[in-house]
């Protein structure tokens, strides 16, 4: 069984939904990213969702867009964060690692030898923002190779057609996207509707967890009453990191407690 | 799935956000309807005749070129309403952005040559425009900025990256990621994801189709050879279309060598050859090792791109065209001797084509015919070649 079966499974019986805080590797700098990424897992996050600095992050907003830029004038490369993973991995062997990036850094370097790079580190799963479903099919092939699951997104304006393939491709989790736009916190999630919980149900998909727009418990609770399987919360983590990058203990202090409320508010 | 094919060859595709295939299958059903409805090709046909001036001349040479086997043409395009061929596909797709009942376009534009021309169609066309430029662009070109002003278009400046074309870009998907539902992504040039490559082809066409009619009738045959400058590659590709099927007709792109291909300062992705996805397409960019993003560079803002339309990746690899690169310093020397011999002040990306096809007349054994698509006019690069050659 994959780490995220292992874990959706132990939070079904315990009756809870999944936290997934998001941060970009390398943010603000190697060392401080990776007591970053300790820190959330200690507070109790369920799995990590960690970015790969891009050039050109098009599905981001400018929180993240921030991040990347602090991380890229560290000089971090994708071999940096396969490094910063591998540490994080060897210390907490059991949380499920996704990584979240854009298809060039995958293109660049070959998407085999990319794959196999980032299962040698242990990540669990791969979502690329800029590869939709009809160019998902090579990335797909490859990351079955490699045992690792290709996130796949369902937006709110898909159709049947969309979500079925969703079902027929999905594995790990399926990220619900809570709106319209770009990441960030500044525009609300909505919450998913009982008719958009029984198409994921009707065609099977992996489990979904609610992402854009999340950044407080009361959103968490929402999305696994409304029948999600948990929450991932990128930009509303980010500017924790952001708000305290001359005082780094405050800094992971406040993410811990961030991290804490926001799995409080998933036990049902 | 796609109706139309999405790609050329192993170039193109649709690597955007999945939230964006809606919007992106909607277009492509939009212009697949138009290609087939007369009135809606009525109504393109007369915006490009009684508004922006169709046809656009066609100007043989009179002293540009010493040898006799050479005869040496000029597509004005840059007479053009506008100032340079962008207006053709502008008009185009803001009547899709009727048609699809939206009421909103969103733009990029470098130097604010596409952002004008989209200024101008939706003045004409009751559309409301916001226009996504490079903060340091909004700076260097001040006076397009307050064309677009004028023309009623918002012009909202980019901060984050590097402040220039490809930051536009990028903050003109985000926009739209959030306002599909209402707003068209007008892109402004043949790159971007399908279906954008293959709409603007269409909607720049006819400067190849024209081409033909007119050397028909000047000469009695086709042209040797069409020359175009290449950034994204939009009047390029539309002056080649028309000439794929005529293995005669030899396609010649011309890139941004800028400071030389040896430097990192240049914008000449397929000369030097390194593939990628920028901006939802794959193609030829310019990246490091690890596919981060590198900037171009060029003395014209029109060609400082870092990626070059899936089509032109294609038909180079095919060999069908042939892309060669032009320097800053050869193509302000062509800039010149154009303004000098024939009265005509070319725009900084036109004087790349010039200044190539220049130098196939010196080399011109047989005669030859040549074709240059003189794609826009050079008034928006006075100060700036001013500034330039007063330093030197």
């Amino acid at each position: 069984m994959g780490r995220y079966e292992t874990m959706f499974a132990a939070l079904s019986e315990k009756k809870e939904g999944a936290f997934v805080p998001f941060v970009m590797i390398g943010d603000p700098d190697k060392q401080t990213s990776i007591d970053i990424i300790d820190t959330l897992v200690e507070a109790g996050a369920d799995a990590l969702e960690l970015g790969i600095p891009y050039s050109d992050p098009i599905a981001d907003g400018p929180t993240i867009q921030k991040a990347s830029i602090r991380a890229l004038g560290e000089k971090i490369t994708p071999a940096d964060c396969f490094d910063i993973i591998k540490t994080i991995r060897t210390r907490h062997p059991d949380t499920p690692i996704g990584l979240l990036l854009y298809s060039n850094l995958v293109f660049a370097a070959g998407i085999t030898q990319f794959y196999q790079q980032a299962a040698d580190a242990g990540v669990d799963s791969m979502l690329i923002a800029d590869v939709p479903l009809r160019e998902a099919s090579p990335f797909i092939e490859v990351a079955k190779q490699h045992n690792m699951d290709q996130i796949l997104i369902a937006p709110p304006n898909a159709n049947d057609e969309t979500f079925q393939a969703i079902g027929e491709n999905s594995s790990g989790y399926t990220y619900l996207l809570g709106r319209a736009g770009v990441t960030g916190a500044e525009t609300e999630a909505a919450m998913p509707t009982d008719t958009l919980i029984s198409k994921l149900t009707q065609h099977q998909v992996a489990p979904p967890l609610l992402g854009f727009g999340i950044s407080k418990p009361e959103q968490v609770k929402a999305a696994i009453d409304a029948g999600a399987a948990g929450a991932i919360s990128g930009s509303a983590t980010v500017n924790i990191i952001e708000s305290h990058l001359h005082d780094k203990a405050k800094m992971l202090s406040t993410l811990s407690d961030f991290v804490k409320n926001m799995k409080a508010a998933t036990k049902q | 799935m796609n109706q139309l094919d999405k790609k050329f060859g192993e170039y193109g595709g649709m690597f955007v956000p999945e939230l964006l295939i809606p919007a992106l299958d909607q277009l492509e059903q939009a212009f697949i309807d138009a290609q087939q409805d007369e009135s809606f090709q009525a109504e393109f046909m007369a915006l490009l005749k009684d508004y922006a001036g169709r046809p656009t001349a066609m100007t043989l040479s009179r002293n540009l070129v010493s040898n006799p086997k050479v005869k040496l043409y000029l597509k004005r395009e840059d007479l053009l309403h506008g100032g340079a061929h962008k207006t053709n596909q502008v008009l185009g797709q803001a009547l899709l952005t009727k048609r699809m009942g939206k009421t909103e376009v969103i733009a990029e534009t470098g130097a604010g040559q596409h952002g004008v021309a989209t200024a101008l169609a939706c003045a004409l066309l009751g559309l409301k425009a916001r226009i996504y430029m490079g903060a340091k662009d909004v700076e260097r070109q001040a006076p397009n900025v307050f064309r677009m002003r004028l023309m009623g278009a918002e012009v909202i400046p980019v901060d984050s990256g590097s402040g220039t074309l490809k930051d536009a870009v990028n903050e003109a998907l985000r926009d739209w990621s959030a306002n599909y539902d209402k707003a068209h992504y007008l892109l402004g040039t043949a790159a971007g994801p399908h279906p954008f490559p293959t709409i603007v082809r269409e909607f720049h066409r006819m400067i190849g189709e024209e081409t033909r009619a007119q050397m028909m009738e000047k000469e009695g045959r086709l042209p040797d050879a069409v020359v175009a400058c290449v950034g994204g590659g939009s009047n390029a590709i539309g002056m080649f279309a028309d000439f794929i099927e005529e293995p005669s007709v030899k396609l010649v792109g011309v890139e941004p060598a800028g400071k030389g291909l040896h430097t990192h300062e240049h914008g000449a992705a397929i000369c030097t050859g390194s593939k990628g996805i920028l901006h939802g397409t794959y193609s030829y960019i310019m990246q490091d090792k690890d596919g981060q993003i590198e900037e171009s560079y060029s003395v014209s803002a029109g060609l400082d791109y870092p990626a070059v339309g899936p089509q032109h990746a294609h038909l180079h690899d095919t060999g069908r065209a042939e892309y060669v690169a032009i320097t800053d310093d050869e193509a302000l020397n062509a800039f010149q001797i154009l303004a000098r011999k024939e009265g005509i002040i070319p725009a900084l990306e036109s004087s790349h084509a010039l200044a190539h096809a220049l130098n196939m007349a010196d080399e011109a054994e047989e005669d030859t015919i040549i074709v240059v698509n003189l794609s826009g006019r050079g008034d928006k690069d006075l100060a700036h070649v001013h500034s330039i050659l007063g330093e030197k």
